[in-house]
């Protein structure tokens, strides 16, 4: 009787000792990775972030200038604005941004929920026409945009002849060069290209969804619409969420499409791109590393409201 | 064990071919036109008489994007790039990053150049580059539809361009409804910089910025020319022109549809081919003038210059300076209209029968107008940006000339900051 606590007493240190040196040794495991991850992740970060509040042109200046909030708000003597906030084209590049980012993420959410659609259902040669909506995401982008660019040039691209037989335009004039379809024709390659891994993601959500809920549906007399509103819909929104969120913070960081198939031109220049333009054509360091944190920022609250409002469960 | 011995004695081998002198050189030279085919075989030239080896790289065809490519090599002080052609523009912005090659190359040969472009490579009294070849922009006709629609005579005002244009445009889409009466380079880039500085610069709005830092550009003149180049679009250059850069340009001309195109004299010799539609049927003169004005070109070319960082800095001074000699150019110009930077050149009988132009065009060449790059330093490629992108809006029509130029006025002043 009275040994039984006591021999567990030694039992319970013995456990306890053996789960700390699993944990020292888990620690002792996870230092490399966590040193790679500091070295590759945390520091490009924290240097973008230390380099936004100095002036530093990477050609003519030997080293990084302190300046605080110079890079974000500063007013000189005369009343000129030089910080980003100040910036017209920092606002024109976050306003092309918005407007690509909900077009092109709307039209591929309703495109990529009814591709899935069709091809969660039973029909013939399904297999086929899976690997057919794969091709667009299988080509590089760079490639694709460049496909499209000459699709679109305007004395022999095809969407331009077709245009210009339709009448939607003038001899010598495409989608591209007219300011006011710009983007949608960039949102048109972006949703040819992303919709499919859209479907993607939401093809594996419906393929979770048991099939018997859907015999259920079908002995209570429920409509197909009925049944996709109540049971595909409710059941299909976690990965629909997720497919959104992915694909929102994707739209607000493009670079490489829109700056292949447009450039810098005003009417189409997203933030990335004008990042780009400042840190890497204009050599300027601090500045540009501003904006580049601005737009981490906006990342970052588009991701916090997309979680918590929507409260998504990443597990 | 057979694999790893052969990898060491070909290491060996490498290493002693390297001890032994020859050296391979890695060039990033060209790749509009016929530039990279141009380049090779310079370099190749060079590379036999010396035992050496040279690697070409494939560079952007943009210069904005080689600019780009290049501050970040030099940046990071990387040597991997020996030699570079670098823009006339550029001095100012990477020649820290560029080795003085006066050490290297005997003064008697630098003196042959046009004294301007060497004066224009010259930084802090470092020559940092040698002058490869020079550029203005002039305007190409095709001499058969001119005749066709009764003209003697390429036009002398943007007003005659237009209405010239108009004319031979209207008739020619009966047959080939492609047809447009000018293209010139119209995408946000520093190409448009070139063409909208020649177009201020006829109607004799100045330079943008002068030669004493003042903001210039916001001035009656300049948006006159603004607005009469902005009446071009649609009308005779198609409303796509807005995405040309050179090359775009030259395959519409190229191919026989357009009437009217502004480049640079590259282009001569590649629509002159044998297989060219238009071979035969090709004028160039000055680019026209606005009223009261006269004639601008604007002031490229290309250097060519050795990195401070390359390994071998000695070879590669003897390939720039091989590639600069009055030979080599002599070659360049016959073959492919490149303009020499040696003014015996231009009187040179071989060069005169292969690029007849350069001979009666030579005043546009050595009066053309220099981009504001020497007094804005460091920040010329803010001031090029921000000239080309208000430009391009008035183009594009998003904005009228003066507003545009007003706009831009305020832009400069913010990138000017405290000053140049």
């Amino acid at each position: 009787m009275t040994t039984t606590p006591t021999s567990s007493r030694p039992a319970v240190r013995r456990t306890r000792g053996l789960q700390a040196s699993r944990t020292r040794v888990a620690l002792l495991l996870l230092v490399p990775m966590l040193l790679v991850l500091a070295a590759v992740a945390g520091y490009p970060l924290l240097r973008t972030i230390y380099l936004s509040f100095t002036e530093y042109n990477i050609l003519q200046d030997p080293a990084p200038k302190w300046i605080g909030l110079g890079n974000y708000w500063f007013t000189t003597d005369e009343g000129v604005g030089l910080g980003v906030l100040q910036t017209p084209e920092w606002w024109q590049s976050v306003w092309n941004t918005v407007r690509f980012t909900l077009g092109s993420v709307l039209l591929e959410t309703v495109l990529g929920l009814a591709f899935a659609l069709i091809i969660n259902s039973k029909i013939r040669g399904r297999g086929l026409l899976r690997t057919a909506i794969l091709v667009p995401w299988a080509i590089p982008t760079v490639v694709s945009a460049q496909m499209w660019n000459w699709m679109y040039n305007d004395s022999f691209g095809i969407i331009s002849q077709w245009g210009q037989k339709l009448g939607f335009l003038h001899t010598g004039e495409s989608f591209l060069s007219n300011p006011d379809t710009a983007m949608a024709a960039l949102v048109a390659v972006d949703v040819w290209k992303t919709t499919p891994f859209m479907a993607l993601l939401l093809l594996a959500g419906l393929q979770t969804i048991p099939s018997d809920m859907y015999e259920a549906a079908d002995v209570d007399g429920a409509s197909p619409w009925t049944q996709f509103w109540r049971l595909t819909l409710p059941l299909l929104m976690p990965a629909l969420l997720v497919a959104l969120i992915f694909r929102t913070l994707d739209a607000l960081r493009v670079f490489d499409m829109p700056y292949i198939v447009k450039g810098n031109a005003p009417e189409t220049i997203t933030m990335s791109i004008y990042a780009r333009q400042e840190l890497i054509l204009n050599s300027q360091f601090g500045f540009g590393s501003a904006i580049s944190v601005m737009i981490f920022l906006i990342i970052m609250v588009f991701t916090a409201i997309y979680v918590t409002s929507l409260r998504v469960r990443f597990d | 064990m057979k694999k790893a011995f052969a990898i060491v004695s070909l290491t060996a081998a490498f290493a002693a071919a390297s001890h032994g002198g020859a050296v391979t050189l890695t060039f990033a030279c060209d790749s509009v036109g016929q530039g990279y085919d141009e380049c090779q075989k310079g370099a190749n030239a060079w590379a036999k008489q010396t035992g050496n080896t040279v690697k070409l790289v494939q560079v952007p065809k943009e210069t904005d994007q080689r600019l780009a490519l290049y501050q970040q090599q030099l940046g990071a002080r990387s040597g991997d790039v020996d030699v570079y052609m670098i823009d006339v523009v550029w001095p100012g912005l990477i020649g820290q990053h560029l080795l003085d090659l006066k050490k290297y190359i005997p003064q008697a040969e630098i003196n042959q150049h046009f004294p301007a472009i060497v004066q224009n490579n010259t930084v802090g009294g470092k020559l940092v580059g040698m002058p490869f070849f020079t550029d203005a922009g002039v305007l190409y006709y095709r001499t058969d539809l001119l005749k066709k629609y009764g003209y003697a005579g390429p036009p002398k005002t943007w007003n005659e361009l237009a209405t010239m244009a108009q004319k031979i445009q209207a008739g020619e889409r009966k047959s080939n409804p492609k047809f447009v009466g000018y293209v010139f380079q119209g995408k946000n880039y520093e190409g448009l910089t070139c063409d909208a500085l020649e177009w201020i610069s006829s109607f004799g709005g100045g330079t943008i910025v002068d030669s004493s830092g003042k903001i210039t550009v916001n001035n009656p003149k300049a948006v006159e020319a603004l607005r009469t180049i902005q009446g071009l679009v649609g009308p005779v250059s198609p409303q796509a022109v807005t995405t040309y850069g050179e090359e775009e340009a030259r395959n519409v001309w190229q191919a026989g549809n357009s009437a009217f195109m502004r480049n640079w004299p590259y282009a001569y010799s590649l629509a002159q081919d044998p297989g060219s539609p238009i071979k035969g049927k090709v004028g160039v003169a000055a680019l026209p003038a606005g009223p009261g004005g006269k004639p601008a070109a604007t002031l490229g070319g290309w250097q060519l210059a050795v990195n401070a960082y390359s390994k071998s800095p000695k070879e590669a001074a003897s390939l720039v300076q091989y590639l600069t000699s009055a030979q080599e150019q002599k070659r360049r110009a016959i073959e492919a209209s490149y303009n020499p930077t040696i003014a015996s050149l231009y009187k040179d009988q071989a060069v005169l029968k292969a690029v007849p132009f350069f001979g009666s065009l030579y005043s546009v060449f050595t009066n053309a107008v220099a981009r504001p790059a020497t007094v804005t330093g460091g920040k010329y490629n803010q001031v090029s940006d921000a000239f080309s992108t208000a430009v391009y809006s008035v183009l594009t029509g998003k904005s009228a000339p003066g507003p545009a130029l007003k706009g831009l006025e305020g832009q400069l002043s913010r990138i000017k900051g405290r000053g140049w």
